[in-house]
């Protein structure tokens, strides 16, 4: 897959925010359009470099299947300056895009098994294209569960997708928080307290798990202790990003490079790196 | 550069010829660039004909340390390697990736700058240089995704090989297989044979582009006896090596063991001041910075060297992921030695030494794997 | 209409049970209801009761005096609800409220405890299922004190 080497992959096309929604106290969803030209095509899971006029780059996932409409949709935090800026951008401003980056979501490999979606956090906005692409063909596929964990009730990222899916009868959608009021009506604990609970056959099932890492090596944990073999299981790996193309060396995981080879990757390869401190 | 089957029976050139090469290639267009003495070192600049070379000088290294002293003779490359590695042209300490532009309307416009198709030609590539600049070339030009100026430069450039006629305190190229004799990689190569009052050099082609330039080159044909010298060159040299490494399974003795004592041992030396990454000749790690000007009108990208030794290497929001020194250096030397063979399918070292002269304390990588493949040499008989 | 013995037998928290000590577990037991909003447990009584929840959920609570109470954890189906009855001085350390219609079955831990204390081997068995409830309860509790999803 050698790119058109006379497209300089380190230039970043222009895009035009459409429209933005606050999600949450520090998230929105931007929603971009190639200011000249079509947006490329992408998979679920894949990743872009959005660039704020001179304050720099971040890599962030998709939140909306390429299915759906004729841009990209990025759910940004701001957690930094870079994501501060993007997140403070209003319908009309320009922005850079480089993209798509990495390795997808295996939904393709999951169809005719159970699915189990495990999200922590902002870790739902990488996981809502599978979670779209499976259920515009839920036939394909076994059992779905979606689990999902966050810090709060009010932290809770997509409630308006998640009212949707858990109208749905072939779809088990369970949402849990780490800290609740007695107003608060559902699950408390962590997201990893779902996992026994939840219809799969860990034989025939394939896991995406996507959130802060120390989640998700419990999740892996937990996903293994049930019976599901670590090839089975899918992470989507966070490292610090600047070329995004593999050639600046920062985003190296072991003998992984997160931009390259991930940012999903099977746990199998990474299980003996997640458990090392500062690999 | 294409396939060429080097030139075996040689020939021979004498200073001159040497001077003339030089001027051939400057005809041609390409900046001349090669060794010559600067604040105390070899360094690589560019040069205008061997008057600039470092004749007469060599190189004492150990870890730690760097001296020039003078030679008996009068040899133009009687030195190893010094700081700078030909990476600084090939792939520049800073360079402008692109230029944006806010216009009035608010609308962002990114513009490339026009880069000047540099032609280097490099005088003096030792053979580790060449392997390092091959290390190189698959980082930069052969995965999914191409480094287009580093592409345009290096096919551009001419390369006029040096043999080593001696090595220097800290290399261990024959270990890494990278030398001391160059045998692919470059146009031209040169052995320098000292001897009496002759002062020649053996040259050999090693692609079509190097015959073409050497055919204007004044030169005679080499004698066997001249011919022999030139191979007894390179073997002395390879007996010579001032440190060695076994490499022997090095990829699972450091991947496997990424918490041994020992890193916790070097960490306690180590002043992560990133010099090792600085003077490697296959380190490609970067950064980049985004600038505005007060207008906020316009920005710039540029991309800088980095190092895995930074706290900022690693960084990712609300903290780094490598804090400790420890860390830190495991990192280096892991993906050098171990990791590299799995991203890019050949070790990222290639027995320079220039790490272990250039490290402010003298760490020296051949004797921590030596101490790690020791230590566990000791449990397993036990 | 099932025996005790039949359901307890189809619990996952006693698979693998022998029957005959399942005989003797079921002596201690009774079905339970209730209604969303009452309480199981509360915090301070005598822990003369533990439950295994068949249906509904329940909310494990603290309540500090001068802010609202707040969730510690929740359990459901096949979950245990109550482990103060196995450690003196046999008080329950949680309020434990139902948050919708609740069917539970309850165990009396004064007959338990005798029985356990005249058959060590039902002790024992008893004592391997729910060491393992807490150390999971534990290690998740951990989880939720990391706040892994709060901004570092």
């Amino acid at each position: 897959m050698r790119a058109d080497i006379a497209k300089d992959p380190f230039v970043p096309e222009i895009y035009r925010v459409g429209s933005v929604r606050r999600e949450l106290a520090d998230a929105v969803t931007l929603e971009l359009e190639p200011v000249s030209g079509t947006r490329p095509d992408f998979r679920p899971g894949q990743f872009n470099m959005l660039y704020a006029f001179g304050v720099g780059e971040v890599a962030i996932s998709m939140s909306v299947g390429a299915s759906e409409g004729t841009g990209f949709v990025h759910t940004v935090r701001n957690a930094g300056a870079v994501s501060g800026a993007l997140a403070r951008l209003e319908p009309g401003a320009t922005l850079g895009v480089r993209g798509p980056f990495g390795t997808g979501w295996p939904v393709a490999e999951a169809e005719g098994r159970d699915v189990l979606i495990v999200a922590g956090g902002l870790g739902l906005a990488p996981l809502r294209p599978a979670i779209q692409e499976v259920l515009a063909r839920r036939e394909r596929f076994g059992r779905v569960t979606i689990l999902v964990g966050c810090r709060s009730p009010s932290d809770i990222l997509y409630q308006h997708d998640l009212e949707q899916w858990k109208q749905r009868l072939d779809v088990n959608v369970e949402v849990t928080v780490d800290h609740a009021g007695t107003d608060w009506h559902g699950n408390v604990g962590f997201v990893t307290t779902l996992i026994p609970r939840s219809p799969f056959d860990p034989d025939n099932a394939i896991a995406m798990v996507c959130g802060p890492e120390v989640m998700m090596r419990f999740a892996a944990s937990g996903l293994q202790k049930a019976g599901m073999p670590a090839g089975n299981i899918y992470l989507s790996m966070e490292r610090n990003m600047k070329c995004a193309i593999g050639l600046c060396g920062h985003c190296q995981f072991g003998p992984a490079f997160i931009c390259k080879d991930g940012p999903v990757l099977p746990l199998e390869r990474i299980a003996g790196l997640l458990a090392v401190q500062e690999i | 550069m294409q396939a060429f089957k080097a030139d075996t029976s040689g020939f021979a050139l004498d200073t001159a010829g040497l001077q003339r090469l030089f001027e051939v290639l400057a005809e041609d267009g390409y900046r001349v660039v090669g060794p010559t003495r600067r604040d105390d070192a070899i360094v690589y600049d560019e040069i205008g004909g061997i008057t600039a070379l470092p004749a007469g000088w060599t190189d004492r290294q150990e870890p730690g340390r760097y001296a020039l002293e003078r030679r008996e003779d009068n040899a133009f490359f009687g030195y190893a390697v010094g700081p700078h590695s030909w990476k600084k042209f090939l792939f520049p300490p800073s360079e402008t990736l692109w230029s944006a532009h806010r216009g009035d309307d608010g609308v962002m416009t990114v513009a490339v700058p026009e880069r000047t198709a540099d032609k280097f030609a490099f005088i003096g590539v030792r053979a580790c240089e060449l392997h390092a600049m091959a290390v190189q070339d698959r980082v930069f030009g052969e995965g999914p995704y191409v480094d287009t100026a580093y592409a345009a430069r290096r096919s551009n450039a001419f390369i006029v090989a040096v043999n080593c006629a001696e090595a220097g305190g800290t290399c261990f190229c024959v270990s890494m297989e990278t030398g001391p004799r160059a045998t692919q990689g470059f146009d031209l190569a040169l052995t320098e044979l000292i001897g009496g009052d002759e002062h020649l050099f053996l040259i050999e082609a090693g692609s079509e582009a190097g015959r073409r330039i050497l055919e204007r080159v004044p030169h005679g044909t080499a004698t066997t006896e001249q011919a022999e010298a030139a191979r007894a060159v390179s073997e002395r040299t390879a007996s010579q090596m001032g440190r060695s490494l076994d490499t022997r399974g090095i990829k699972e003795l450091l991947q496997d063991n990424p918490e041994h004592p020992r890193w916790d041992d070097v960490a306690a030396r180590c002043l992560t001041c990133a010099n090792c990454t600085m003077v490697c000749p296959t380190c490609f790690c970067s950064t980049v910075e985004d600038h505005s000007d007060l207008t906020g009108q316009n920005a710039e990208r540029v991309r800088k060297w980095d190092s895995c030794f930074t706290m900022d290497y690693s960084y990712i929001h609300g903290g780094s992921v490598r804090t400790a020194a420890s860390s830190r250096y495991r990192q280096w030397m892991t993906h050098k030695l171990a990791n590299w063979i799995d991203q890019f399918g050949t070790s990222g070292c290639v027995g320079c030494g220039r790490c272990i002269t250039w490290c402010p304390v003298g760490i020296d990588l051949t004797e921590e794997v030596a101490a790690i493949r020791a230590a566990l040499d000791e449990g397993r008989s036990r | 209409m099932e025996s005790m013995e039949q359901i307890l037998g189809q619990q996952s928290f006693f698979a693998g049970c022998p029957p005959e000590f399942v005989r003797l577990i079921a002596g201690c037991a009774r079905n339970h209801h209730f209604k969303a909003g009452e309480y199981l447990i509360r915090e301070g009584e005598p822990a003369d009761r533990f439950y295994l929840v068949r249906q509904g959920k329940v909310a494990l609570e603290i309540a500090a005096p001068g802010r609202p109470a707040i969730i510690a954890t929740t359990l459901g189906e096949g979950e245990i609800v109550g482990v103060s009855w196995l450690i003196p001085p046999y008080r329950a350390e949680f309020d434990a409220r139902a948050m919708e219609p609740v069917r539970a079955i309850g165990m009396d831990a004064a007959c338990l405890r005798g029985k356990c204390d005249a058959d060590h081997h039902l002790g024992y068995e008893m004592m391997k299922r729910f060491l393992p409830v807490m150390v999971k309860r534990l290690h998740a509790t951990r989880l939720q004190i990391l706040d892994v999803y709060g901004q570092r």
